[in-house]
């Protein structure tokens, strides 16, 4: 408002006050840069997100994301699904699988947390409890892993 | 969080990139310059007034940040003119010619090379000697080999005696160096393909975020 008051000042012929009035200026747009900024690296971490956790986010992480930003995130997730159903044939092709190349078909995966039960393409299900090691295919338990839930364990 | 996640890089040469973190940092830096005119009022703003309402005299002494210094600059030279600080000099020139790799940029302000090159964009009749000092033979060829040489050769180690007098290009750099160097041992031991939690995740443990109910 201060600034109103000095361009019409200086409308009224004082023009040594233009130096002034830039010079608030220049403080605005410095701090919507400094917002502008801010915000935007928060997108991008968002976006790494959906690459590196999953389309589901955590509850805590959620809580500390505004209204706006949950609505981001699942328009791009809704971008991702979309762009990957079209590439790769027809189920489409999952880019978010797969991120290391991958050595074989079956890994040795070790359990850090208990996760309930989890159940294979065979219909057998596998109790997940604390330090219980199993070998799962891959693409099952690849989300479990970037997750934090099991851990790759390497002979 | 590290594989996904791309910020907003620093700009390269006179222009900054608008959205880029490490640019808003570096033109926060302060340069010293001169009111060329009266300003009134604006005396508290800078902190020399003890009440509003005061001018700052011509010609008295200023330091001003960067964007400061950009957004008031004109090419009439109404209102500030830059000088430039001590670093960008000629005594501190020659300093530099005769051995680059001693100098300790990071106490010398840690964005050497960035605001040198948007010092570039204020008219000054030395401006080509800088250019040349940045980037010549002087300061930058001449530091960047021992940078290449340490990244690439101190893995495991403790850096930050290394580390410690280079700014924030140089150091940059130098994470650049030491990840492509990580990335190759992690690849000799066989690592390469054994899928990782998200740096995030394992932040996630450490950290108390706040509990939320439902």
């Amino acid at each position: 408002e201060r600034n109103q008051a000095d361009v019409s000042e200086a409308k009224a012929g004082r023009t040594d006050l233009i130096f002034l009035i830039r010079f608030r200026h220049c403080c605005l747009l410095r701090n919507q840069r400094c917002l502008l900024a801010y915000l935007y690296d928060r997108l991008l971490r968002i976006r790494a997100l959906r690459w590196e956790y999953g389309s589901v986010l955590p509850n805590a992480i959620q809580f500390h994301m505004s209204a706006e930003e949950v609505e981001w995130f699942n328009r791009y997730k809704k971008s991702l699904a979309t762009y990957m159903r079209s590439v790769g044939g027809e189920e489409g092709l999952d880019l978010t699988q797969d991120i290391k190349p991958p050595k074989s078909l079956y890994i040795e995966v070790r359990c850090l947390r208990d996760h309930g039960e989890f159940e294979v393409d065979d219909g057998t299900t596998i109790l997940l409890k604390k330090n219980s090691q199993h070998f799962l295919p891959r693409w099952k338990c690849e989300q479990l892993i970037r997750q934090g839930v099991l851990e790759h364990v390497l002979n | 969080m590290s594989e996904a996640y791309f910020p907003v890089g620093p700009g390269l040469g006179m222009e900054e990139n608008f959205l880029s973190l490490d640019d808003i940092l570096m033109s926060q830096e302060k340069l010293p310059g001169r009111a060329e005119s009266a300003l009134p009022r604006l005396a508290v703003l800078l902190g020399q007034g003890a009440g509003s309402g005061e001018s700052v005299p011509e010609g008295s002494k200023l330091e001003i940040p960067l964007w400061l210094a950009k957004g008031l600059h004109d090419s009439k030279r109404r209102i500030i003119s830059v000088e430039l600080p001590k670093i960008y000099k000629e005594a501190w020139r020659t300093v530099f010619s005769a051995d680059a790799n001693v100098v300790d940029l990071h106490k010398m302000g840690p964005y050497y090379y960035g605001l040198g090159s948007q010092l570039l964009n204020f008219e000054n009749p030395e401006n080509p000697e800088i250019a040349q000092t940045i980037l010549q033979a002087s300061t930058f060829i001449a530091r960047f080999r021992r940078i290449m040489d340490s990244s690439q050769n101190a893995y495991n180690e403790d850096t930050s005696a290394l580390v410690a007098r280079l700014d924030e290009l140089e150091r940059a750099l130098f994470q650049v160096g030491q990840k492509g160097l990580n990335d190759f041992q992690c690849w000799e031991k066989g690592q390469a393909s054994q899928i990782t939690a998200s740096s995030l995740v394992q932040n996630y443990g450490k950290r108390k975020l706040t509990e939320v109910d439902g």
